[in-house]
């Protein structure tokens, strides 16, 4: 059985499903037989689940105006170089 | 103090390594064009061969072999319609087309302004990292030639800005991509608790962003920036590895600390209520 070291040391990997079958195996094993590891990954996975969710930052419209007229300035002044 | 002048490989611009700012023994270097990095940090030219970032009096194959992985020329790969269009726009805005030019800051000008403000936790710092960001690709149009994605390209620009801006808050202390790393014991979670099933309902949507943003900004700069574009922005490893110069085994190292701090961080609150370690048992 893999020691909890072993299975942190690949849970980034097993939680982005980028493990090849065998690896994976042993992985869903020891957590089936580790309660600690278990609670490890299903609240990492949890983790990443809740910052993915988070709402896409739609831009304060006084920032994306602001850009934008800075923009409009640096391309005048790109134009009369 | 001016100590040597090198060739920023990708460009072929002039850096200046600056031995008077040095801090925890490296070198700080200023290109031609204005750019001010350190040793450890990314470049911000893009090259016509696969990028290769470091400076070239230091031994980073292992780098350039993450890099060559996921950088593509046109004609060497198929390209989704997607990144055709992309590239269509950018070659728009380099030949004078402003409106290309705005499309694409549309295109991104909110993921931009979420990986700032992730990274600098500061509004002020955030929008000051966007305008300069864009203004710099702008400025610097003619180094993009397509060999990967603008948005990465950019994206880089935009880490640096920002890690600059924190590097000026905190003068006395480094803020570097290469900072050192701990060994392993970070990676051991302090607290074991089952959360809720459905943890974040539990906080209305301001407070859940609350936690969140307070949450990510207990992290050391290096883990953050990694977690945002890897776990928030999408981007795959590889990408990831590209835009922060580093190898594809550093970025899972730092992801996976980085997933766990935040972790640790995040079952204070989400923590099912009423729990012991062991409840789940």
């Amino acid at each position: 059985m893999l020691t909890c070291k072993e299975f942190l040391a690949e849970l980034a990997d097993f939680l982005d499903e980028t493990t090849d079958a065998e690896i994976r195996a042993r992985l869903e094993k020891h957590i089936a037989e580790c309660p600690n590891c278990w609670v490890i990954c299903d609240t990492t996975r949890k983790t990443i689940s809740v910052y993915k969710g988070m709402k896409s930052c739609s831009i304060p419209e006084e920032v994306h105006g602001r850009l934008m007229a800075a923009m409009e300035r640096k391309m005048a002044a790109k134009k009369t170089v | 103090m001016l100590q040597s002048t090198q060739d920023c490989p990708a460009s072929g611009a002039a850096w200046f390594a600056v031995n008077s700012i040095s801090i925890q023994g490296k070198n700080r270097f200023h290109c031609a064009s204005g750019i001010t990095q350190r040793s450890s940090d990314i470049c911000l030219h893009e090259g016509s061969v696969p990028h290769r970032t470091a400076p070239s009096w230091e031994n980073r194959e292992s780098r350039n072999m993450a890099t060559e992985s996921v950088t593509f020329a046109p004609g060497a790969a198929e390209l989704t319609e997607e990144a055709k269009a992309e590239l269509e726009l950018v070659n728009r805005a380099r030949e004078g087309d402003g409106a290309a030019f705005s499309s694409l800051i549309r295109q991104y000008e909110g993921k931009i302004f979420r990986l700032a403000m992730n990274i600098t936790q500061n509004r002020e710092d955030a929008e000051d990292v966007l305008q300069e960001a864009f203004l710099k690709a702008y400025e610097h149009l003619d180094q993009f030639q397509g060999n990967s994605k603008f948005y990465t390209w950019i994206v880089r620009i935009a880490v640096n800005q920002a890690l600059m801006k924190l590097r000026k808050r905190k003068a006395d202390r480094s803020v570097s991509l290469d900072e050192q790393i701990d060994t392993g014991e970070d990676t051991v979670a302090r607290e074991i608790a089952a959360w809720d099933p459905d943890p974040e309902v539990q906080y209305s949507q301001d407070e859940l962003n609350g936690i969140l943003s307070e949450a990510i900004d207990g992290l050391a700069p290096i883990y953050k920036t990694v977690f945002t574009l890897r776990d928030v922005d999408g981007l795959s490893t590889e990408e990831t590895a590209e835009v922060l110069d580093l190898t594809v085994p550093a970025v899972k190292s730092r992801l996976l600390r980085a997933r766990l701090q935040l972790r640790d961080k995040l079952t204070r609150f989400f923590k099912r209520k009423g729990d012991d370690a062991f409840a789940y048992m």
